[in-house]
């Protein structure tokens, strides 16, 4: 147990250390085609760095031979273009901002991680290539230039007609369905980080004696143990103690 | 190449495989064990996945072939294997599990332990369909008392008539949203109890230790404290001198003599891809029933041209799987709950067993309810349709920035789900056979699968969801998604994808209609026993590898009787 807790320890420090390593792309227009055409329209010169917490490129965790290879040429490969991963920082950070005490997307890795993910499931690949130019161009038919070379205001106004459900229209369907994505692997990107462990409060993965639900817990819900099944669990401070039974199956120790 | 005899030769090491050589190596007889995958042992940090944090694995644990329940699950094999295709009859979708590793499927299952009551030995008496078992729960109870003491098992005695008592463990306490389906199956005046699960709440023997409630039984344990094969029989087997172990090696067939007894198998050791012999005076199948089948089909001499143990053309019929149906629901009054450790051990503290008489219902054979929910730990896939449940309080669904922080927590731990796994009618109809063209990568003709269910199935499924949505709404929740109407079976689970595939070697008096006897003794081949779950006649609303074991057992002590009196 000891060992699992220096073990922990030390993965947060090296989450920590991860922070630092700062990934940073530029958010430029592209050159030539319909960017070059539609220009800027934001005005002035729209660059500007995002940056992001960038995730180690290797990890040990009881892989078979088999499966380190294919995780090792996984990492080898890159997917998206550069233009691609800047628009998905840029969502990913509007979807869970870092103006928050644990941090947020970007501070997470997350373009590192859709990436991961895009290059493991091939499922992913076009929906998500697909979706970030039918994004592009919903912005330069609204706003004259791609997603991410638009204000953020514009971006904003973009993303509030896409990132519900209940929008009937059905010429943003395929954009709704682009958003929601982005909204899964970000959420699930950044809540299976100790950043993530932290904003949600999770307690486990942990050695510990589960001995039922604390009994506020219980009052708050207005339910109770009944006893005649409480009688029967297991009485934490005899679990050390060897189990024996008498002949007609009842336990003695 | 000079060739050591061996008294035993055990093809598996799985639930079957791991008791026969506890038992068999244990009574000073020399074993070798011949396993397709590789060594394990969760306790070996370079193979635990147990307590690691999300953030380990570049995928957050999301499923890969490799790894089908996920990417810290404990298995190492699965439905689609590199090299070992199976084929597929007509319009048949059956789903093949292989396990590659010491301790086979046991390093990963749920570690439900059911024993079979006395209506599960004799379903023919009851309802005229499928066969009686050549034995009854009298036979079999003294080993499930065994197997219950050396293995370690929780539960509590009930004195239900078909779902008997044992020698348990205490359980742990129910957690919240358990308690919550305690109320509403009370009101629904469906039994609920306890779970039975191979997991260690109390310390049975100074080798294996006490459960310390992480939740994570499916990444295999490091202490040793729940069950697979391989930590609580193969290891110590192990320790004891008697066991030689071959991993790697994939086994082709029974070697037998001119007068059709087996003298040992050949098989294939997969780092060299060179084949070996092994010798040995019995040979025992504990591959798992489809494996088991297809070796001994494999294993044609003039003494066996139909393959071996198929004079009466029985092997590999009558395979057949447990049902399967899930449904969930969400508790708005488990919303903005308090946060804390309520992993306790892996999946359900309680469950329902079957507690229906079916005279009075249009199906036969019943099922149990398992029940799933609470605060596990984010891992792939958690945030995903984050305020999905909005849509039940009249707000809207989706959206970004920081609100979804407190989405999160409003709904974390808010679901209830129900999976219920009941019993099929054996049909001589579903079997497996050789494909007659098709090879793995060995070289080895490969199962082809024939199956389909039958409207006792789908009408099971059907009663199924009718009781989860009760159930779930007794309990005060609100369904999620739509009830599975005909058009998709009621949400029957696939032929295989609850892997308990059972009945291709079935056990029984008449050599005509059966493949073994009541000890898994080949009716062709004295010396050539079955000791996986081949040798059921019928499954029961029960999950098996208790009955693997209590089997394994009582088999390993007829064949040290019969060695004894010298008659093998």
């Amino acid at each position: 147990m000891m060992k699992n807790s220096e073990s922990k320890t030390e993965e947060n420090a090296k989450a920590l250390s991860r922070r630092d390593a700062l990934k940073s792309l530029l958010l430029a227009p592209l050159a030539g085609g319909v960017i070059a055409s539609t220009g800027c329209a934001s005005g002035g010169d729209p660059r500007s760095a995002v940056q992001w917490a960038s995730l180690p490129n290797s990890y040990s965790y009881g892989r078979t031979e088999v499966e380190k290879q294919r995780d090792a040429r996984l990492f080898r490969e890159s997917y998206f273009r550069e233009h691609e991963l800047v628009t998905v920082a840029v969502l990913c950070d509007i979807i869970l901002p870092s103006d928050h005490p644990n941090g947020g997307a970007l501070d997470a890795g997350l373009p590192e991680f859709v990436e991961f993910m895009v290059k493991d499931r091939e499922r992913y690949k076009l929906p998500i290539r697909g979706g970030i130019a039918g994004l592009d161009a919903y912005a330069i038919d609204n706003f004259g230039a791609d997603f991410i070379n638009i204000s953020e205001a514009q971006r904003l106004t973009l993303c509030d007609r896409i990132a519900y459900t209940d929008v009937g229209d059905a010429e943003l369907q395929p954009g709704i369905s682009f958003f929601s994505l982005m909204r899964n692997l970000t959420l699930t990107g950044y809540y299976t980080t100790a950043a993530g462990f932290a904003d949600l409060g999770y307690q486990g993965n942990t050695p510990n004696i589960w001995d039922g639900v604390p009994e506020a817990v219980l009052q708050r819900h207005g339910v109770a143990y009944e006893s005649e099944w409480l009688a029967k669990c297991v009485d934490q401070s005899r679990r050390d103690i060897t189990a024996e039974w008498d002949d007609d199956m009842n336990l003695i120790s | 190449m000079a060739q050591q005899q061996y008294d035993i030769i055990i093809v598996g090491s799985g639930a079957g495989g791991g008791m026969a050589t506890y038992q068999l190596a244990n009574a000073g007889l020399k074993v070798a064990l011949v396993e397709a995958g590789a060594y394990y042992d969760p306790a070996s940090d370079e193979q635990r996945t147990q307590l690691r944090n999300p953030w380990e694995s570049p995928r957050r644990g999301a499923s890969t072939r490799l790894r089908p329940f996920g990417d810290y699950n404990a298995c190492i094999g699965g439905w689609d294997l590199d090299g070992e295709p199976y084929t597929q009859k007509d319009n048949t979708d059956f789903m093949w599990w292989r396990g590659r590793m010491l301790g086979g499927r046991t390093n990963h299952w749920g570690r439900i332990s059911l024993r079979f009551g006395p209506l599960d030995f004799k379903r023919k008496d009851i309802d005229g369909l499928g066969d009686n078992w050549p034995i009854g729960y009298e036979d079999i109870k003294p080993y499930y008392d065994k197997v219950d003491k050396l293995i370690g098992v929780f539960g509590t005695n009930e004195g239900l008539p078909n779902d008997p008592d044992g020698f348990f463990l205490p359980p742990p306490k129910p957690r919240l949203h358990e308690l919550f389906y305690i109320k509403g199956a009370r009101k629904s005046g469906v039994p609920v109890i306890p779970a039975r699960k191979s997991m260690l709440t109390k310390r049975i023997n100074a080798e294996r230790g006490v459960c310390y409630y992480c939740g994570q039984c499916s990444r295999a344990c490091s202490i040793h404290a729940d069950f697979s094969s391989s930590t609580a029989l193969i290891y110590p087997a192990l320790r004891g001198g008697q066991v030689d172990l071959y991993t790697n090696s994939m086994v082709r067939e029974v070697l037998t003599d001119d007068e059709g007894r087996a003298t040992g198998v050949s098989f294939i050791n997969k780092e060299d891809r060179q084949e070996r012999q092994l010798n040995g005076r019995i040979v025992i199948l504990a591959a798992s029933a489809c494996s088991s089948a297809r070796i001994l089909l494999n294993s044609k001499s003039p003494q066996h041209e139909n393959g071996l143990g198929n004079s009466s053309n029985h092997v590999g019929r009558y395979l057949h799987d447990s049902t399967g149906a899930s449904r969930a629901a969400f508790l708005p009054e488990l919303m903005d709950r308090d946060i804390y450790n309520e992993d306790g051990v892996g999946g359900m503290h309680v469950y329902s067993p079957w507690w229906l008489d079916n005279k009075n219902l249009d199906f036969p054979r019943g099922y149990h309810l398992e029940i799933g929910g609470g605060m596990g730990m984010p891992s792939y896939g958690f945030g995903f349709a984050v305020n999905q449940y909005n849509e039940f309080l009249g707000e809207r669904v989706g959206g970004y920035g920081n609100q979804l922080r407190d989405d999160i927590r409003k709904f974390y731990g808010t679901r209830l789900g129900i999976s219920c796994r009941g019993e099929s009618v054996p049909q001589w109809g579903n079997y497996c056979e050789l494909d007659p063209t098709v090879v793995d990568e060995w070289g080895i003709p490969v199962l082809r699968f024939n199956y389909q269910w039958t409207d006792y199935e789908i009408k099971q499924a059907r009663h199924m969801q009718d009781s989860m949505e009760e159930l779930l709404e007794a309990s005060g929740g609100i369904l999620l998604g739509s009830k599975p109407g005909a058009d998709r079976n009621y949400g029957l689970t696939k032929p295989g994808e609850i892997i308990h595939e059972v009945g291709t070697t079935r056990m029984g008096d008449d050599a005509a209609t059966s493949v073994t006897n009541e000890y898994g003794q080949l009716h062709d081949a004295d010396n050539v026993f079955v000791v996986d779950a081949g040798t059921f006649v019928s499954q029961a609303d029960k999950n098996p590898t208790w009955t693997i074991m209590a089997l394994s057992w009582r088999t390993s002590d007829y064949i040290i009787e019969q060695m004894k009196q010298q008659n093998i």
